[in-house]
């Protein structure tokens, strides 16, 4: 009985230590990628912030509007900001591709899906980045037709072009990312169906004497008087 | 669909007389002259003098122009061999009939004055929608291959137009061997304000040349600018060319000259034309400035004033102008684009403006020195692109009302004396500032 108990214990723990010697070169080479992982994805965030800086891209991102939603939440520059997440990234791709080697089950089908993931993660910044710059261009084009137009609340129309573009990048960024297609979707149906309501009511009952006011001084040639500058600039 | 029109022509041109000028242009002009308008060219032949009209739609005062053109000729240059160049923007009321259609005899002012040359006129429809380049572009390219010694382009706009205007753009190319005569007028003291209170007074800042109609649509230029400017500008923005002539006339070393012509005729002109007029001018200075600047940032003083045998100064007929608006235009733009200014001026300067903003009516005075610096800090930030560009130029046009306001009030009950010693004051100012344009033109380099 004695010697059975020994055995099994002799052969548990040989297998123990067969198992560790299987797992110890795993948590090796996981702890070397994790290393080789840290460098690559340090010179990769000094490289990519020291081009940014090259390419203006605070500025850009300035023009954007990005800039001002970090300030606002007290994180650094958009560069700075950029080369720190792709840093994360790639160090996180090699810790996930060092997890993988260990073998554990189920494990390696979820990091797959990440890196699976990672692509559409990268083409929903940039169509986000790039609609933030669309919005500022076009919403700061409205401004400056509506300032120079003499068109009432310009701000307003600004807010709305920025808005409806804004709603218009964010729901195809979901879409990119695959995270709640359907309730997307469908905030994203009730929400342009409601501004367009309200602007449809908006325009129809308060704005008729507007709208008069325009038709007026488009087609009826002695009411425009009072909105020439009388003057020639040339 | 291009239609040309012919007159006078002589005999059916052979094929390889078309192809061989069509080897003379380059690869690039040939789509833009039409065959049958090559054709018309070749029929007139090696002229002196070429005249461009420029036109689109102008059938109730094309008549008047081009018999006042006609009549100049046979005046001035009944030697010279002459063509009447009519590039037109698609008119539908029989615009190009009637400059091909009008009788040389309609424009003989005189009985006893004939001409002893053919007087061609001939007209061409350019592709495209109207635009003034594509009509200078296509009248240069006539004048190369004509090899014309002398242009003119006459406004087709013209109502008051006289036999004399021809004979005063030309004469100083054709007989004293100047390239560029630009013309002043006699006008009204508050007419042109961008001329007066921005183009001119920067020009000769920055370039050191007294021009005080840069942008216009009467000039003369000699055949060598006209083929220097077809073959350099970029001609893919036809916005501005005018000035753009004038430009390349001044950093190109080209002499210059001034005619009188006499009264300007007054141009309606809504609120809303005045950003497409900024684009054509203070966009084509402000994109100028960055290719020239190594020549603008080199000239220290502008020439001196060179007589141009103008009459009595500015009008000042009573006229009724808007000025409340002009101040509330001013006030809007400076709260509403407050973001857009923050990154075109610098924090003193868009202080002041918005001071300035809230004052009364009374105590609102936008100083020149202020103007001044707006407008250097406006084409440094266009040189730096700190937003698109296009904005940039937009953004201006409130600004410009107001300053517009106070060169009104100030110059309410000023003579025509008193005008011109401000817009001369201004031009100093222009001058004094200089340094602070290289100044925030350098910063952040």
């Amino acid at each position: 009985m004695r010697e059975m108990i020994i055995s099994e214990l002799t052969q548990a723990l040989h297998e123990l230590a067969r198992g560790f010697a299987h797992f110890l070169p795993r948590l090796i080479v996981l702890l070397i990628l994790a290393f080789v992982g840290w460098v690559i994805a340090y010179l990769v965030k000094v490289a990519l912030r020291s081009i940014l800086r090259l390419m203006k891209f605070d500025k850009l991102s300035e023009n954007a509007g990005a800039s001002q939603l970090l300030n606002k939440a007290a994180m650094p520059s958009a560069s700075e900001v950029l080369s720190r997440f792709v840093f994360w990234v790639a160090w996180l791709g090699f810790i996930l591709l060092g997890v993988s080697v260990l073998g554990i089950l189920g494990l390696q089908e979820q990091i797959a899906r990440f890196f699976l993931f990672l692509p559409r993660l990268f083409v929903a910044m940039f169509i986000m980045f790039f609609g933030l710059l669309a919005a500022s261009f076009f919403s700061r084009a409205a401004l400056l037709a509506a300032v120079n137009g003499s068109v009432p609340s310009p701000r307003v129309v600004s807010v709305a072009v920025r808005s409806i573009i804004i709603v218009f990048v964010l729901s195809i960024v979901f879409e990119e990312l695959g995270l709640a297609e359907q309730t997307m979707l469908v905030a994203f149906g009730i929400v342009f169906g409601a501004a367009m309501f309200g602007l449809a009511i908006a325009f129809g009952l308060g704005g008729k004497d507007l709208a008069r006011r325009f038709l007026e001084k488009k087609f009826v040639r002695g009411k425009a008087e009072e909105n020439e500058d009388e003057l020639s600039p040339l | 669909m291009n239609v040309d029109m012919e007159t006078k022509s002589q005999s059916a041109p052979s094929r390889e007389r078309v192809a061989a000028i069509h080897t003379e242009l380059k690869v690039e002009d040939e789509t833009f002259l039409t065959d049958n308008f090559l054709r018309q060219l070749i029929n007139v032949g090696e002229v002196d003098i070429l005249v461009g009209l420029p036109t689109y739609n102008n059938a109730k005062t094309i008549g008047s122009v081009v018999r006042a053109i006609q009549s100049g000729i046979l005046r001035s240059f009944p030697r010279e061999r002459a063509v009447i160049v009519n590039a037109d923007g698609g008119s539908r009321d029989g615009t190009p009939e009637l400059v091909t259609g009008i009788s040389i005899d309609d424009g003989r002012p005189a009985s006893n004055l004939f001409a002893l040359r053919t007087l061609h006129s001939i007209s061409t429809r350019y592709a495209g929608s109207p635009s003034s380049g594509v009509a200078l572009r296509t009248i240069l390219a006539a004048a190369e291959l004509l090899r014309a010694k002398a242009c003119v382009v006459m406004s087709p706009e013209s109502t008051n137009i006289e036999t004399e205007w021809l004979s005063k753009l030309l004469r100083p190319i054709y007989r004293d061997g100047f390239d560029l005569v630009t013309p002043t007028y006699r006008r009204h003291k508050f007419e042109g304000l961008l001329m007066t209170n921005l183009l001119y007074p920067m020009i000769r800042a920055l370039y050191g040349v007294r021009i005080h109609e840069p942008y216009t649509s009467e000039f003369g230029f000699s055949g060598r600018l006209g083929s220097q400017f077809l073959s350099q500008n970029g001609w893919n923005d036809g916005q501005g060319v005018e000035l753009r002539l004038t430009l390349a006339a001044i950093t190109g070393g080209y002499r210059i000259s001034e005619s009188f012509l006499g009264e300007k005729d007054h141009v309606e002109r809504r609120a809303s034309d005045l950003v497409p007029t900024l684009r054509e001018t203070v966009g084509v200075l402000f994109s100028a400035l960055e290719s020239d600047f190594a020549k603008w940032s080199t000239v220290a003083v502008a020439q001196p004033e060179v007589p141009t045998g103008g009459g009595p100064g500015a009008l000042l007929d009573p006229m009724r102008v808007n000025r409340k608006r002009l101040r509330e235009m001013f006030s809007t733009g400076i709260v509403e684009l407050e973001s857009v200014f923050r990154s075109i001026l610098s924090p003193s300067t868009l202080a002041e403006l918005q001071r300035i903003a809230r004052s009364g009516e009374d105590e609102f005075h936008y100083s020149g020195e202020l103007w001044v610096k707006t407008v250097y800090e406006f084409a440094a930030s266009f040189q730096k692109s700190v937003i698109s560009r296009d904005h940039i130029i937009q953004a201006l046009a409130p600004l410009f009302r107001g300053r517009a306001f106070t060169f009104l009030t100030e110059n309410r009950n000023a003579s025509a004396n008193d005008v011109e010693n401000n817009i001369e004051g201004l031009c100093l100012e222009f001058e004094r500032l200089k340094p602070y344009l290289l100044q925030v033109w350098k910063s952040g380099e």
